[in-house]
């Protein structure tokens, strides 16, 4: 039983980060429609910038704020550079689009910081969290940041105006500029945040599977995952998918034999598949009803 | 609710406006030509290389039947390639079979994989199917290197393939055909046939039927289409094609190993399919094409870079040409037809 609840919280644990990546994942795809393929190697980048930051005296927070206006900045010049040009051209042409975006930040980033793993510190701390051995005061902060993020997001759309001019560019894009909303730079603000979001996902991640280029592979994966299973149009199914994922991961390496960390992968990969054909639209996905 | 179809919002491929989705005779011909032509004037690597180009060529056509005529996206197909390579060289190297016999073998094995893995994911469309095409590639390496299979698959080492020497008549006849030509000519009218035949299928009664459901899904139900029959085949037929071509690139190789079929080759066929232009079966070649050729130029304009140069001359091209290669040919042929009106 203590091994079960053991691997149930380092799951959660896990499943926040994939959370946070799902997050950042969802906010793109309410936005522009589309999985964002780069969004794990844009949230490494800005984590190298952190540790950059860090390495020239920088304290942590102040490296932490400075790099959300980084992301943030960034993610609205990638969509102005890239993206909107791109605006009227077909949806896998889109997706070309990000394949190249990773490849060149993940050169850039390869290049310029080279392929050796790189410690990065933890704002939490390592030691056990309140004295009990189960999870880490790194693993406890990283829930609580993913759980606090999520909250911001939700007052966020739902009481201000911007996330309610957001919600109706990204809902229905036509309507929207008849009342006078710019949808156009609303899609850059949704790459800014949802920058800004991964590169938290990415800061928190980094002291767990540690600084380097490649790191964000395995995590964008599960973060689509996560987000796919929650449903794509569902910040909070997003979040919920998050953490089903990294406990049904957890789970099945422990108890299944000879699944090890090479299967445990494919077998969650399995599990999504087999959630969408239950369930195509995700667990809190809603339903899009269409008409000839 | 249930009386309602689920789909999401906008099909992933528009259609291709009125235009054909092949090329017209004399474009075709000169096309030939020029692959026929081409070895004799270049050496040996460059052969093999241009082999590679028409393998894949074959495969990133079967992506195009796939999304481009049924309007399914798929990130797997380097799943369905893994296991005609595999079918072709464990067929070689354990039963000794011909290596052009085993093709078929490839296709067929392929083919049911494709059917069985159509049928679930007949529910998901667009980036739901994606993502589960995604999964399966990305399990396939390792599936492929579980130790249950390890008698047959070599496990990580992979199986050595033998490469066919050219049949013994040209010998007969006093010509010296290499190796390496010999396999770019069987593979180039292996391409030709797979080519013909896709042409064809897309022409006839069960393409457009698949085009029918590209462009409305529930419009051509309601014609009467049976959309989970003609989805699943287009996934079957694509599959089946992928599988040759991986056969075909396993004899090229002489080798195949786990690593081999990674994501990465999902992805770059994926990239082969809008660089030659979606739904548009000769810009195959010039994504296979693209394929081959611009990561060695990245390569060569910067090492540390080339994932950069990478990107960035993909960027340029999908800036320049978002439809791809099929924009290019369309808006030649337009010049063309203006000038003879003159």
């Amino acid at each position: 039983m203590e091994l079960f609840t053991n691997q149930v919280l380092a799951g959660i644990a896990t499943g926040a980060i994939y959370a946070c990546m799902a997050l950042a994942v969802v906010m793109i795809y309410q936005a522009i429609d589309h999985l964002n393929f780069a969004q794990g190697e844009m949230a490494m980048f800005s984590t190298f910038v952190a540790w950059q930051l860090m390495q020239w005296g920088t304290p942590y927070w102040v490296a932490f704020v400075l790099v959300l206006i980084f992301s943030f900045i960034g993610g609205v010049v990638i969509e102005r550079a890239l993206f909107k040009p791109l605006a009227k051209a077909p949806v896998l042409t889109h997706v070309a689009g990000f394949i190249a975006l990773f490849a060149i930040v993940n050169s850039v980033a390869g290049l310029t910081w080279d392929f050796t793993i790189k410690q990065f510190p933890s704002p939490f701390g390592s030691a056990p969290f309140l004295g009990s051995q189960l999870i880490s005061t790194h693993q406890a902060g990283m829930i609580g940041v993913t759980l606090v993020l999520l909250i911001l997001l939700f007052l966020f759309f739902r009481y201000t105006r911007v996330g309610l001019a957001m919600r109706a560019a990204a809902v229905m894009p036509e309507s929207a500029r008849l009342v006078g909303i710019n949808t156009s730079w609303m899609i850059a603000l949704g790459w800014g945040m949802a920058a800004a979001i991964g590169s938290i996902a990415g800061m928190l991640i980094a002291p767990v599977v540690f600084l380097e280029p490649n790191m964000m592979g395995g995590v964008l994966i599960y973060g689509f995952a996560a987000a796919v299973v929650g449903g794509l149009s569902s910040p909070l199914g997003a979040v919920t998918g998050g953490f089903l994922v990294g406990i049904f991961e957890n789970l099945v390496g422990t108890y299944i034999p000879g699944v090890g960390n090479e299967l445990k992968l494919p077998i969650a990969l399995a599990l999504i598949i087999t959630v969408l054909v239950v369930k195509p639209h995700g667990l809190f996905g809603r339903t899009i009803v269409k008409r000839v | 609710m249930s009386t309602v179809q689920e789909v999401s919002s906008a099909p992933m491929v528009a259609a291709v406006p009125k235009k054909a989705m092949s090329l017209g005779p004399a474009a075709s011909l000169l096309l030939l030509g020029l692959l026929v032509v081409t070895p004799f004037f270049v050496k040996n690597f460059i052969i093999f290389q241009m082999t590679m180009v028409l393998i894949y060529a074959i495969a990133v056509l079967a992506l195009n039947i796939l999304t481009g005529a049924s309007g399914q996206f798929s990130l797997g197909q380097s799943a369905f390639y893994a296991l005609g390579a595999y079918t072709s060289a464990i067929l070689i190297e354990h039963a000794g079979m011909n290596y052009a016999l085993t093709l078929p073998f490839a296709g067929l094995v392929c083919f049911i994989a494709g059917f069985l893995f159509g049928l679930p994911a007949l529910r998901l469309s667009g980036i739901y199917l994606a993502l589960a095409t995604f999964a399966l590639a990305v399990a396939m390496p390792q599936l492929l290197k579980l130790g249950v299979f390890e008698h047959w698959t070599g496990g990580v080492q992979g199986l050595v393939v033998t490469k066919p020497d050219a049949p013994e008549i040209f010998a007969s006849m006093g010509l010296k055909v290499s190796q390496d030509m010999w396999l770019y000519f069987f593979t180039l009218v292996v391409t030709i046939v797979i080519y013909m035949l896709s042409v064809n299928l897309l022409k006839s009664r069960s393409g457009r039927a698949m085009m029918s459901i590209r462009d409305n899904e529930i419009a051509a139900s309601a014609m009467g289409v049976d959309v989970a029959l003609y989805k699943t085949l287009a996934f079957g037929v694509s599959a089946g094609i992928t599988g040759i071509a991986g056969g075909l690139g396993a004899i090229a190789v002489q080798f195949v190993a786990p690593d081999g079929y990674t994501i990465q080759l999902a992805i770059a066929l994926f990239l082969g399919m809008v660089v030659g232009g979606v739904g548009w079966l000769p810009g195959s070649l010039a994504g296979a094409l693209f394929i081959v050729f611009v990561p060695n130029i990245a390569e060569h304009v910067s090492k540390g870079l080339s994932g950069a140069v990478f990107g960035v001359i993909l960027i340029f091209i999908i800036f320049l040409l978002p439809n791809g290669a099929r924009q290019l040919a369309f808006g030649v042929q337009s010049v063309f037809s203006k000038m003879r009106r003159g």
